[in-house]
């Protein structure tokens, strides 16, 4: 066999491994989409017709209406919360050798790595006790919802802006502060927008990871106030039409748009 | 503009110190540069003026005010950076007219201070471009128009032509220079390029292992260096390690006696040579000191001929002659006669 067939091969063995990867991950969201335009109220295949009522569903339905709202809400929150928490804990650990500083900074990465259920139960045993010792209600209050959904957010956060400013050449930080900009005004000016990048995929990836969290939020909501996926999952225990798969496909219409938009001022490939 | 003094400056690391006891005077107006080779401290001190490193002791004054302890930005020192540091999310305007604007410049009033400091830089009308649409020379230039249009009371350069190809560093020296001498700027610049130093300064400072050696002209530098460090430092010297026995007698290592004025008697000392104090072949007849020399090694240089020769068992020399035309280069073993008047060297006493 020459050696340029058996390079050919090669390719077409990696293409083709790569192919089924990518059909394997789009599967699901392939048969979303299809589902969502089916007619029949229980999905058979294959379908009887095709139809956009259950699309015309979707804001009628009170749940996902108010758990679209709460999630918005919280995502937002979280993540501006998330920002502001995070990006000077970035700064800290970059710039400044800091007691136990690799620790810190594994420990802030954690939430993203520990499972949704062990996350939800802790903070749910935490507020809890918190409740217990202040009297305040705290489990199943927005705030509550918000605080841990900060948690989700900090990683990407700590993260994403770490790596910014680890490329970050500081002297245009002098070159600021020798043009007569104090601290602040360098930081605001010259630090942040030099980071944009990095602050904005954290901003974005934050806000999807709390807005599709699922697990962690079933802890932790409260009577009459669910968020989206939430109310999705409470949906899917009575029915199974369609009008869940019209929900799904909104909302990933909504976060691609979001991502496709961002991408056009920030290069999200370059910061991920 | 304002006269800069720098008195007893100071700066340690712990047990290291990179800056000892730097007293530099800067008169109203003057283009002075600190030489040196890396690590001798130049950049600290340029960098304690700007006030990015806090001194251990001294006191830095521009014109009446005294800034030692003033953060950088209340100093009003323009800072050109080696790597230019430019704004890269702000277009050339904004880059230029950020300091008008952090001194509240009202912004009609910025456009044409902006203009100016453009101008001045041949910049014309690259305002709204972006710092990567530049090459690095008009780069160069942004960062020079911005630490001008603020009117700094000094300004200083941080090896600013090092990031330059060699062509564009030779023009960029002389409008650098032009531009100082017509704005009548206080200028303080860090290099370690001899012949940018002596090509661009009023007044040199040369620095070693964090102390000035010696402050002067280019001629008084070059015609009575203070130390041998000096005198191997700008330009060239010749150097014979000996003794200086009595007053115009010098011993060299290897036991050549010499005839020397500066000789005094110190003791343990160097005889510095200028290359072209020394006399070769027949241009030697007659001057008070004469030796057979044996040529060891010699490099054609083009204008120059290096020629490294042995006087002695233990005395070298370098010696570097013009390349004359029809001047026919020593090979390695010939013999040759050099020599040099008694007024020709400097003596150094050896360093402990």
């Amino acid at each position: 066999m020459s050696t340029a067939s058996r390079s050919g091969f090669g390719r077409l063995a990696l293409n083709g491994a790569a192919g089924l990867s990518l059909a394997f991950i789009l599967m699901p969201l392939f048969f979303v989409t299809w589902l969502a335009f089916f007619r029949e109220e229980i999905p058979s295949f294959p379908p009887q017709g095709y139809s956009l009522k259950w699309f015309a569903a979707v804001p009628g339905n009170k749940p996902f209406v108010d758990g679209f709202i709460l999630s918005l809400q919280v995502g937002i929150l979280a993540t501006l919360i998330g920002l502001a928490l995070g990006v000077p804990a970035s700064l800290a650990l970059v710039r400044h050798r800091i007691v136990l500083g690799p620790a810190v900074n594994t420990l802030l990465l954690l939430p993203l790595v520990m499972p949704g259920i062990v996350l939800g139960t802790s903070l749910y045993v935490f507020q809890i006790e918190t409740e217990i010792a202040t009297g305040l209600p705290v489990l199943g209050s927005v705030a509550g919802l918000i605080g841990a959904h900060t948690l989700v957010v900090v990683p990407w956060v700590v993260r994403l802006v770490t790596a910014s400013l680890a490329g970050f050449d500081r002297t245009i930080e002098e070159a600021a502060q020798n043009l007569g900009a104090g601290p602040f005004t360098t930081f605001w000016r010259v630090t942040l927008p030099s980071i944009r990048p990095g602050l904005v995929a954290a901003g974005l990836f934050g806000f999807v990871t709390s807005f599709g969290n699922l697990e962690m939020s079933l802890f932790l909501v409260g009577p009459g106030r669910t968020t989206l996926p939430i109310a999705i999952l409470q949906y899917l225990e009575w029915k199974i039409d369609p009008t869940v798969a019209a929900a799904s496909l909104i909302q990933i219409v909504l976060i691609g748009a979001a991502m496709i938009v961002t991408d056009r001022y920030v290069k999200l490939s370059r910061v991920v | 503009m304002a006269r800069l003094s720098i008195e007893h400056l100071r700066k340690s690391y712990g047990d290291l110190t990179v800056v000892d006891d730097v007293a530099i005077d800067i008169a109203d107006g003057e283009f002075l540069v600190l030489l040196g080779p890396s690590g001798c401290g130049k950049t600290t001190t340029l960098r304690m003026v700007a006030g990015f490193v806090p001194p251990s002791a001294g006191r830095i004054t521009i014109g009446e005010r005294d800034v030692t302890t003033l953060p950088p930005w209340k100093r009003n020192c323009g800072l050109v950076f080696q790597s230019y540091a430019l704004f890269p999310h702000m277009t050339v305007a904004e880059n230029v007219a950020f300091g008008l604007e952090m001194r509240k410049v009202a912004p009609a009033d910025r456009a044409p201070r902006v203009a100016e400091a453009l101008r001045l830089v041949q910049l014309t009308g690259f305002d709204g471009r972006y710092p990567r649409q530049l090459s690095g020379g008009q780069q160069q230039r942004v960062a020079l128009a911005r630490a001008l249009a603020m009117e700094p009371d000094v300004l200083l350069l941080d090896e600013p032509l090092s990031n330059l190809d060699a062509k564009l560093r030779q023009e960029v020296r002389v409008e650098i220079r032009e531009l100082q001498r017509k704005l009548g700027l206080t200028t303080i610049m860090v290099t370690h390029d001899q012949e940018e130093a002596l090509t661009m300064a009023d007044r040199l400072v040369v620095m070693e292992k964090g102390k000035v050696r010696q402050i002067g002209s280019q001629r008084e530098l070059y015609e009575r260096p203070a130390d041998r460090f000096v005198a191997g430092f700008i330009g060239r010297s010749a150097f014979l390690d000996g003794e200086s026995l009595a007053p115009g007698r010098f011993v060299s290592a290897g036991g050549l006696h010499i005839a020397c004025a500066a000789a005094t008697g110190q003791g343990g000392a160097t005889l510095a040579l200028r290359p072209e104090r020394i006399a070769v072949g027949s241009d030697a007849a007659g001057l008070a000191n004469r030796f057979e020399a044996r040529v060891e090694h010699a490099a054609y240089l083009g204008a120059l001929i290096d020629i490294h020769v042995r006087l002695s068992e233990q005395d070298q020399m370098l010696l570097q002659l013009p390349n004359r035309q029809g001047f026919a280069e020593p090979r390695p073993g010939d013999s040759i006669t050099i020599g040099w008047a008694e007024d020709a060297g400097l003596v150094y006493a050896l360093e402990s």
